[in-house]
């Protein structure tokens, strides 16, 4: 080991002597390798731009790998009454309203010749009988409407979009960190525009900075924020804190979904994904007492289309006319919150969870080949037979709906030349997204957000904007500051102490004392993280990797926490148990979060766009029929 | 600081007793390119966990800048790889309660690829030999929406498309664990797989055969099967990619192994896909 006696205002080992900046020229930076951000670099690519993908792992681990279910598109393979107009619908009603209902629209058009072209480009989806891409039930989906592989559809997705992605010869900079974006002209005025990106190669610690007028954020979650979590280490809110930094605002941050079916046992595994096709192909929800306890949690909202008996229910697999869906498969907040009453209650599985039986309801073979992951997942990590037993679930941070706050049909954010695509942008899913939702999402904006990056970087002409020199100064300066403090704070700690407090403080049932004791803590872990020290050198250093996401983290924390103070109703992914009521007012409105000239966060209530007459009356017609 | 009673508490939560958590010894490899050792850990285990959770106590509590690569610890990205007690694992999918609680468990980087640092190795080859892959290529005329495929058939490609990329099967590959100089001429296993998903493909029209052969030396691997041994996906790479391909090679060229095999199993009674 190189580390030697560290003082303070000195750099240590190589850290402080190596500050060269290897430097690159496109016309499009896609940050993040997601579904996403290779969906926006294929677009841009095919749109004529000179494209890079920048991502923090190597290529086709990014997150979206780990999606299970499927992506919802209303391609009406198996119900001919299913189209975008039910989609769009559901997606509304799943979001309590809350949506950008032009997002929304959008998505529900796009979302099937988007499933189409992977197929063209090499995906082989599950069929139906007469040769087409079949589709699951998924919750708060009117018909069956994922197209799927098993439960692997995330991999299946990845797999696709990387090897068309490197099949048209897109540039990768694989495990290279984006820690700032570069901007030119003056933030305080809203006049500056996207310059480039500024980052580290992960394997040699040395920086890379990237000249681009264009800059897409496909960089995902904030899930990392939390200890229960179904999300990788990347999912450490890059996106959300690079916009904010550069000026753009952040829009929903209170609403963050808890997937109702998380592992609960044993304990290392706890929060890893149960995917929602279990539920979709038939698999209930128990308490302790056997009793199937989601016909005592149906909501008002939701009564006139979900069954009130077993027997329905169960006959609605086969038959959806004329039965109604079971509640198992209401919208993931409603299914999340009756699992967390019924644990509080006393109800709970051995393990803290309930159980989540399929193995009694439909035959081995059936799971083993529609959830092959699911049952080796449980077999080898919990040493449970999913067949033959039931699963032990519950609530896990999942996915946040809040995000950069872009133009719908653009992706475009408050600054020109910066797009956010995906899980980082905000507004498609209102205050609650269904499953299968997201990769449909990814989708469809990934290449919005493509397009829109390439066409706005060829109509710069000779006027690309430049960053000054300081910029790139300061990004260095702020990057090596680990390396120059001795004797701070260990960042593994500062991170264990965050997700411990968002765990505890900002989970699925909220209170005004908890945000503020939250935003609190945040506070205080902030000041302690202007000390963080790392050991041993740059070169792959997981230690140092985790000191510059640390920021991130405990900005996009204090965004959550500050929008779930403010908004004082309860709605989709945001329950205050002192405001438990859902408030028509608050129907109206969105919370805007963006930074001050200060560098502090602020936060601003503006309307909700509102939807014209024409969508109104989808709503209309379904309240009719229903 | 972190002491390892915290992260007892955090991994492990406070049920735990006595008797589920115990002191392991690990011997991790640490170093880089130009040199390194094997270095003694002593770390808390807890019920449950897996060889990921440990390494990451001693990343926390230990040694911050021990260098892992791993992403979803669920064994769906195929990241952890690393070879455990000189077999290669997932580390996010090794029980520690396969292991005896005295056993010292020594955790070493991929041995057919070069270190970066510590359990973090250099893998490029596995995405040099992708770009080199002529990639699927519908009929023209075919459009988006109107693909139809049977279950059966797609299931075929399916298998191999289950692949996570762990490069495991090349790692233990003896055609180019040991040999360097066989990388130029040797995609290995992951990539056979590839060629064969393709080759099963019912729209796919282009033949990779020749290329497979001459440039990815399929004729190279004998069929020894230590790929599907490792392959934590449980895909049959041997037997239903390599040898189907050996045996589809075989129209124009002689593999001794491939006619062996060939005798055994009437493949071309199945549909060639991308020929019909």
């Amino acid at each position: 080991m190189t580390t030697g006696p560290t003082t303070d205002g000195e750099y240590r080992s190589i850290a402080g002597t190596e500050t060269s900046v290897e430097a690159h020229e496109y016309d499009v930076v896609v940050i993040g390798a997601g579904g996403a951000g290779l969906r926006a670099a294929i677009a841009a690519h095919d749109a004529g731009a000179r494209t890079a993908i920048v991502c923090k792992s190597l290529l086709g681990k990014a997150h979206t790998v780990m999606a299970e279910g499927g992506i919802a598109a209303a391609m009406a393979n198996l119900w001919p009454e299913d189209g975008w107009k039910v989609h769009f619908r559901d997606t509304m009603r799943g979001g309590k309203l809350l949506n950008h209902w032009r997002m929304a629209q959008l998505h529900a058009q796009e979302a099937p010749d988007r499933v189409w072209e992977l197929e063209a480009w090499g995906a082989l989806f599950d069929r139906t009988k007469d040769g087409k891409i079949s589709q699951r039930d998924f919750g708060g989906h009117r018909y069956a409407r994922l197209a799927h592989v098993g439960d692997r559809t995330g991999l299946e997705m990845i797999r696709t979009l990387q090897q068309r992605a490197v099949a048209l010869g897109i540039d990768v900079f694989m495990e290279c960190t984006i820690t700032a974006l570069l901007t030119d002209g003056d933030q305080s005025t809203g006049q500056q525009r996207m310059a480039g990106a500024f980052g580290y190669w992960r394997e040699t610690g040395k920086f890379v900075s990237f000249r681009a007028p264009s800059v897409v954020l496909a960089t995902g979650g904030i899930g990392k924020s939390f200890k229960v979590t179904s999300n990788s280490w990347e999912y450490s809110g890059d996106g959300h804190a690079l916009a904010l930094t550069a000026g753009a605002s952040l829009v929903n941050m209170e609403f963050v979904q808890f997937h109702p079916t998380g592992m609960v046992w044993p304990p290392s595994v706890r929060g890893i994904l149960v995917t929602e096709s279990v539920r979709g192909d038939g698999g209930i929800l128990k308490n302790s007492d056997g009793e199937r306890f989601m016909f005592g949690y149906i909501p008002e909202f939701f009564k006139a289309e979900t069954a009130d008996s077993e027997e329905e229910a169960d006959r609605w697999y086969e038959d959806k006319k004329n039965n109604r869906r079971p509640p198992e498969l209401l919208p993931r907040d409603e299914v999340a919150r009756a699992i967390n009453s019924e644990v509080k209650a006393g109800r709970g599985s051995p393990h803290g969870g309930v159980f989540l039986d399929i193995a009694s309801r439909r035959s081995a073979e059936y799971i083993t080949k529609r959830l092959p992951s699911m049952y080796h997942q449980f077999k080898e990590l919990a040493g449970v037979d999913i067949t033959a037993e039931p699963m032990e679930v519950g609530p896990t941070c999942h996915y946040v709906m809040g995000g950069v706050e872009v133009d719908a049909d653009t992706a475009e954010s408050r600054v020109s030349g910066l797009y956010a695509a995906g899980e980082v942008a905000g507004g498609m899913h209102g205050a609650n997204r269904l499953g299968g939702n997201s990769l449909s999402d990814l989708l469809v904006f990934g290449r919005r957000a493509g397009d829109a990056a390439a066409a706005y970087a060829s109509s710069l002409g000779d006027g690309v904007p430049a960053a000054d020199q300081a910029q790139v100064e300061a990004a260095t300066t702020a990057a090596l500051a680990p390396f120059l403090i001795g004797g701070g704070e260990n960042p593994y700690a500062i991170h264990h102490e965050l997700q411990e407090s968002m765990n505890d403080l900002v989970g699925i049932i909220r209170t005004a004392e908890e945000m503020q004791a939250a935003l609190d803590k945040v506070a205080e872990l902030r000041d302690r993280a202007t000390r963080l020290t790392v050991v041993g050198d740059r070169p792959y250093n997981p230690g140092w990797h985790l000191a510059l996401d640390i920021p991130n983290m405990l900005l996009v924390s204090e965004c959550i926490a500050m929008a779930a103070l403010e908004r004082t109703e309860s709605r989709g992914g945001h329950t205050r148990d002192d405001f438990p009521a859902t408030d028509k007012e608050w129907g109206t409105i969105n919370l805007i979060i963006s930074l001050g000239e200060d560098g502090s966060a602020g936060i601003t209530r503006q309307p909700l766009p509102v939807m014209p007459d024409e969508l109104k009356s989808i709503f209309d017609e379904e309240g009719s029929r229903s | 600081m972190t002491t390892t009673d915290d992260r007892a508490a955090t991994t492990a939560g406070t049920e735990v007793d006595g008797d589920k958590s115990y002191q392991g010894r690990f011997r991790i490899w640490r170093g880089d390119a130009t040199a390194g050792d094997l270095v003694d850990f002593e770390v808390e285990v807890n019920e449950g966990e897996v060889v990921l959770d440990v390494i990451h106590r001693v990343q926390a509590t230990q040694a911050g800048d021990l260098a892992v690569r791993w992403n979803c610890k669920a064994g769906k990205c195929g990241s952890c790889s690393a070879e455990i007690n000189g077999k290669p694992r997932l580390m996010c999918m090794t029980r520690m309660d396969t292991f005896e609680r005295d056993d010292t468990i020594t955790v070493t980087p991929m041995r057919t690829f070069p270190v970066i640092r510590d359990l973090v190795t250099d893998v490029s080859f596995n995405y040099e030999k992708a770009k080199e892959v002529h990639a699927f290529t519908p009929p023209e005329g075919l459009q988006p929406g109107d693909y139809r495929m049977q279950q059966v058939d797609v299931e075929r490609g399916q298998e191999f498309r289950k692949c996570i990329e762990c490069f495991m099967c090349q790692d233990i590959c003896h055609v180019i664990r040991d040999h360097e100089d066989n990388k130029p001429a040797f995609a290995g296993p992951r990539l056979f797989i590839r060629y064969a998903e393709l080759d099963m493909h019912p729209y796919d029209t282009v033949d990779r055969r020749d290329k497979l052969v001459k440039e990815e030396g399929l004729g190279f691997c004998n069929i020894t099967k230590c790929c599907t041994e490792v392959c934590p996906e449980h895909i049959k790479i041997t037997d239903n990619a390599i040898i189907p391909m050996k045996e589809r090679v075989v129209d124009r060229r002689y593999d001794p192994l491939a006619f062996l095999f060939k005798r055994r199993k009437d493949y071309q009674s199945e549909s060639s896909p991308g020929e019909g």
